[in-house]
């Protein structure tokens, strides 16, 4: 349990740092940039306190706002996403999302690809949404969600791949 | 009662997601309203620090290039002193500046630039504690970069030209037709010129300036190129697109305007006013 919080605590500082100092200044093609910081969300315990959980991601997208000066796009996508979760476990995993053992190494390449991929689609929408903050540019923002959201995704790929324990 | 609060605790988790949810948009509207003034911004002491602490490393990298830069200015301001010693005396000459009116000059350096989305802002070292003020102009030797919007003690927050709610007074260098500039969100070397009467020359290629009409800029410090121009929908007013002079993608060090005169001036159009 103590295990536990200091791993996220870790893992929410240093997703932070890694976003809005390295990440958020990539600009591929002048403005695709990865947003690997749900990680947290996508990772954090699924049996944890449901509350808890909502106010953690709030202020994950919050400290990605403070840096960025987006207001509360980032807070609002990552509580979204976080409040849709259970959802979209359920949705991938089915049944054994449901009997509480799931870890995400060792579940079906397939699933996790698909849990991961609609997770941070919701998520950049929302982001990019809130952003633009005007129906008149919704090519934009669904062009913005496409490719960012592929960039994301690889990337969230690659480091699942490289810190999980499976492959040690 | 009881029910109440059995409904309460059965639904903590929806009202609670409501309540962020509320807020963060709350956030969001704050920060797309610009006049409101918004309580996040990266003008605080945390990010400061953290977004000066990374710069000091990405600063070394560009001290050959700031340098250049440097030099650069120097020779345009020496050649433009040795013109002024010919023409006038200049031990009566107080302006610090070869523009019109009382401007105070200070310096700051970018340590966070955002170039990608719909509103982009800046944040300089600088803040209170070196005079810099809500409303004081950004520039470099180059051109323009934006206004300042956000102060803290020690760091500031500045509204880019690439934000879809500045709106900075222009002029075409050759002749007073003026306008306002804005950016459409799209290539972060292109802003737009619009409401420019058709009575303007507008050709390709003239250059475009600051205009007189703003109490932040001194009039004549140098923006961008005109790159591309047509007439609007009504047919009366011309939307031009000018090229930066400045690189908005790599800024580095500034010059932050303060405009001595603008109290009075304010004052004695209040004065007008009642």
């Amino acid at each position: 349990m103590n295990n536990n919080i200091v791993k996220n605590s870790i893992r929410f500082l240093g997703l932070v740092l890694i976003q809005v100092l390295i990440l958020s200044n990539i600009n591929f093609l002048g403005y695709i940039n990865p947003y690997l910081y749900i990680l947290f969300i996508l990772l954090y315990p699924f049996n944890s306190n449901r509350s808890l959980f909502l106010i953690l991601s709030f202020l994950l997208g919050f400290s990605i706002d403070l840096f960025e000066d987006s207001g509360g796009a980032h807070a609002a996508a990552c509580l979204v996403l976080a409040f849709v979760r259970p959802n979209l476990l359920r949705f991938s995993f089915g049944i054994s999302y449901d009997h509480q053992n799931l870890r995400l190494s060792t579940t079906p390449f397939g699933a996790r690809v698909s849990y991961i991929f609609i997770s941070i689609l919701i998520h950049h929408f929302i982001l990019f949404f809130l952003e633009m903050f005007s129906l008149s540019h919704i090519i934009i923002v669904l062009k913005k969600t496409l490719f960012a959201g592929l960039f994301s995704v690889i990337l969230i790929m690659l480091s699942l791949a490289v810190f999980s324990k499976k492959y040690r | 009662m009881q029910q109440i609060f059995n409904f309460l605790i059965r639904n903590k988790n929806n009202i609670l997601f409501l309540f962020l949810l509320a807020l963060s948009v709350f956030f969001t509207i704050q920060t797309h309203s610009f006049h409101k003034s918004s309580f996040i911004s990266s003008a605080n002491s945390l990010t400061g620090g953290i977004y000066s602490w990374a710069n000091d490393f990405d600063k070394y990298m560009h001290l050959d290039e700031y340098n250049e830069r440097l030099m650069e200015e120097n020779k345009q301001l020496r050649n433009v002193l040795t013109n002024l010693k010919d023409t006038i005396p200049i031990e009566n000459y107080t302006d610090t500046s070869s523009f019109e009116g009382t401007y105070y000059f200070r310096t700051a350096r970018v340590i966070n630039n955002n170039y990608s989305k719909p509103n982009n802002f800046l944040t300089l070292n600088q803040g209170k504690e070196s005079g810099i003020k809500a409303d004081f102009g950004v520039i470099t030797s180059k051109g323009v970069i934006g206004i300042v919007d956000r102060v803290n003690k020690r760091f500031s927050r500045v509204i880019s030209i690439l934000n879809s709610e500045s709106k900075i007074n222009a002029q075409l260098s050759k002749t007073n037709h003026f306008g306002s500039l804005i950016w459409n969100g799209e290539n972060p070397n292109i802003v737009q010129l619009i409401d420019v009467p058709r009575q303007a020359p507008v050709k390709k290629g003239d250059t475009i300036i600051t205009g007189g009409k703003s109490l932040i800029f001194p009039e004549g410090i140098p923006i961008g190129q005109i790159e591309n121009f047509e007439l609007d929908q009504s047919q009366s007013y011309y939307t031009i697109d000018v090229k930066l002079f400045n690189d908005m993608t790599n800024i580095g060090y500034v010059y932050v305007i303060e405009n001595l005169d603008k109290e009075n001036i304010q004052e004695l159009e209040r004065e007008d006013e009642q």
